[in-house]
């Protein structure tokens, strides 16, 4: 069974904004989703949709089966949600704030207090149980927007930029949190995102919208495998005075010693090396120019908007 | 933070697992998850104005006093008997009535207008939690403050005033009632605000004067006949007198007028708050 099925789904804002134009959109059970988009595609929209935030124009959405509009109540107790803003009462303290949803969804008191124990624990924050949330940092914000999010054990959780703001070793620790969630508990995750190489380390499968529509989708792996080249930087113990002549690839200078190289799909490191020390020139050390998801969906999203390659 | 995550992941993984695995093999008990999810927010309504008490428990009791003050001791001395009773028992009804209409009203209207502002409502609109209950439960949070409120005023009055409820039920059923109307009417006034002005505007201009007009000061049968019948459209004329019937046993209007008049707005009310959520007007987009 899917964990989420949407069919045809659109979205005008006040008659004129049209925020989706009927996208589709099937989620396994238990996958591990990232659905991409540039600012304004429409991401929020539809989480906002799935989850009862926002009524639809068009269209028909099933959690688990459960449709939104016939099982309302089915569907959202399989939901757990954590939306890109804050959206809690900044007066009420972290643990109130987790009891009360926990209250919402219909779990009694003694259960509420022990889940609730345990995710603040998990996500680092009972030594903060009795703060307001307002006196949080915004990366505690985040994590308690987690924590409320699991207290009903959702098998479905989506998460709209759960790490906007997040630092690093945060960061790492939220994606050990999801993946452990994914694998151990089978919950199913979607995230949105803007950081891909968050999405390339976590996910299986991914959407890209664009404008309110998908634009791509598929096993991260594959679309991975259809980029048509790599960009890399090479630092080097001195660079020429003019960039390298080394077909199939194309290099540019960057600064005295540091250079930039597209490597096409197809061709290996090995042939680029081969070529540069028969020039002499010495590589020191190389890395992705960016994250290799990112090229792919920086070149779709520039096609679609058709200001670039 | 990943230290504590990975050092749990193992010892609670199991039992985790099972809540999971039982809490989905059973259908949803929609019943047992209203009462719980009415029962939490009954619960956080009354913490938010405990919390706040001296916003919101101190200046009306604070109020009443005044007012029995003035114009019950101080220039009461000097008015003549009202309907048979001393002024200051004539208005005692009346001003405890005042408590339970702006207490009630103000509690919904800032608590639900707040859970949008700050967008806290989406706990509840994400959660199988019905539209019945949300409206239910924060009446019974506004009928919570409103009638504390009432019954600290009624409380501080002894020391005014040797009144004793003549019918108490009537008394008790009045102002449980009349609680019940206005914190339907402050959660519709949440639903339509859209800035801090929006909520004071009803109480300040609309439910403050309609009360002052509504008899708690002076018997309606003291006025002219055009006035008399003015009043008559005037709503809080049927609580005010419905209330003061059951403290005094005397009244303007008919008891099952009063009571008739009251339930007709719990109904119209009701009906409207429900409709609203429904659409999710003001709440959602
Ligand atoms: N409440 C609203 N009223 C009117 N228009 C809206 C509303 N919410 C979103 N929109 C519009 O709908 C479109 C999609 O917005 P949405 O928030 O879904 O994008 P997003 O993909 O989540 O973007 P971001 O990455 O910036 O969060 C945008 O053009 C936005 O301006
Ligand atoms: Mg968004």
């Amino acid at each position: 069974m899917n964990a989420l099925s949407i069919a045809g789904l659109s979205k005008t804002y006040g008659g004129n904004v049209h925020a989706l134009k009927g996208i589709d959109l099937d989620v396994p059970d238990g996958d591990f989703f990232a659905l991409l988009g540039p600012n304004g595609a429409g991401k929020s929209t539809a989480i906002g949709i799935i989850s009862a935030l926002v009524n639809k124009t068009a269209g028909k959405v099933e959690v688990f089966g459960h449709d939104i509009d016939q099982e309302p109540e089915a569907a959202k107790a399989s939901i757990g949600l954590v939306p890109q803003e804050f959206n809690f009462n900044v007066f009420e303290p972290v643990l109130p704030t987790v009891l009360n949803v926990a209250g919402y969804n219909g779990i009694s008191r003694k259960v509420a207090l022990t889940r609730a124990e345990y995710y603040l624990k998990k996500l680092d924050l009972w030594d903060k149980r009795k703060t307001a949330s307002r006196q949080l940092s915004g990366g505690m914000k985040r994590r308690l927007m987690i924590a409320r999010a699991l207290v009903h054990e959702p098998r479905l959780l989506i998460l709209d930029e759960p790490t906007a703001g997040v630092d690093l070793e945060i960061r790492r620790s939220m994606w050990e949190f999801l993946t452990e969630l994914n694998e151990q508990h089978g919950t199913t995750i979607i995230l949105t995102t803007h950081y891909l190489e968050e999405a390339e380390a976590l996910c299986r499968n991914v959407a890209i919208i664009d404008g309110g529509e998908i634009v791509e989708r598929g096993a991260v792996s594959q679309l991975l495998s259809r980029s048509m080249q790599e960009t890399f930087v090479l630092d080097t113990r001195g660079n020429p005075d003019v960039a390298p002549e080394l077909p199939p690839f194309t290099l540019r200078l960057r600064t005295e010693n540091r250079m930039e190289v597209d490597v096409p799909h197809g061709h290996t490191i090995n042939e680029l090396f081969q070529g540069l020390s028969g020039q002499g020139i010495e590589i020191t050390s190389l890395r992705n120019k960016t994250n290799r998801l990112e090229e792919f969906f920086l070149r779709l999203v520039k096609r679609k908007t058709g200001d670039g390659a | 933070m990943s230290q504590t995550i990975r050092n749990e992941a193992s010892e609670d993984a199991v039992s985790l697992t099972d809540t999971t695995a039982q809490a989905h093999a059973e259908p949803l008990d929609l019943m047992a998850i209203n009462r719980i999810a009415f029962q939490t927010i009954v619960r956080k309504e009354i913490r938010r104005f405990a919390r706040i008490w001296v916003q919101t428990i101190v200046p009306p009791s604070i109020n009443a006093v005044l007012y029995m003050l003035i114009f019950g001791s101080l220039i009461g001395s000097r008015i003549s008997d009202m309907d048979g009773f001393r002024y200051i028992d004539f208005i005692v009804p009346g001003i405890i009535m005042m408590a339970v209409i702006i207490n009630s009203y103000s509690n919904v209207v800032s608590s639900f207008f707040s859970s949008k502002m700050q967008n806290y409502i989406e706990e509840l609109l994400v959660s199988p939690v019905s539209n019945l209950t949300i409206v239910i439960g924060y009446v019974c949070g506004g009928m919570a403050r409103g009638l504390l409120v009432g019954s600290l005023v009624a409380l501080v009055s002894l020391f005014f005033s040797e009144i004793r409820p003549v019918h108490p039920l009537v008394t008790i059923s009045v102002a449980v009632l009349t609680s019940m109307m206005f914190s339907l009417g402050g959660l519709i006034n949440a639903v339509f605000a859209k800035s801090f002005d929006d909520i004071s505007i009803v109480p300040n201009f609309i439910l403050t004067p309609l009360t002052y007009l509504g008899g708690v000061f002076y018997s309606i049968s003291m006025l002219p006949p055009v006035w008399q019948t003015l009043s008559m459209f005037n709503p809080m004329l049927y609580m005010i007198n419905g209330f003061r019937y059951g403290i005094l046993g005397t009244s303007d209007i008919p008891i099952w007028t009063s009571f008739l008049v009251i339930l007709i707005f719990i109904a119209l009310l009701g009906t409207i708050a429900m409709t609203l959520l429904n659409r999710g007007t003001g709440i959602k987009h």
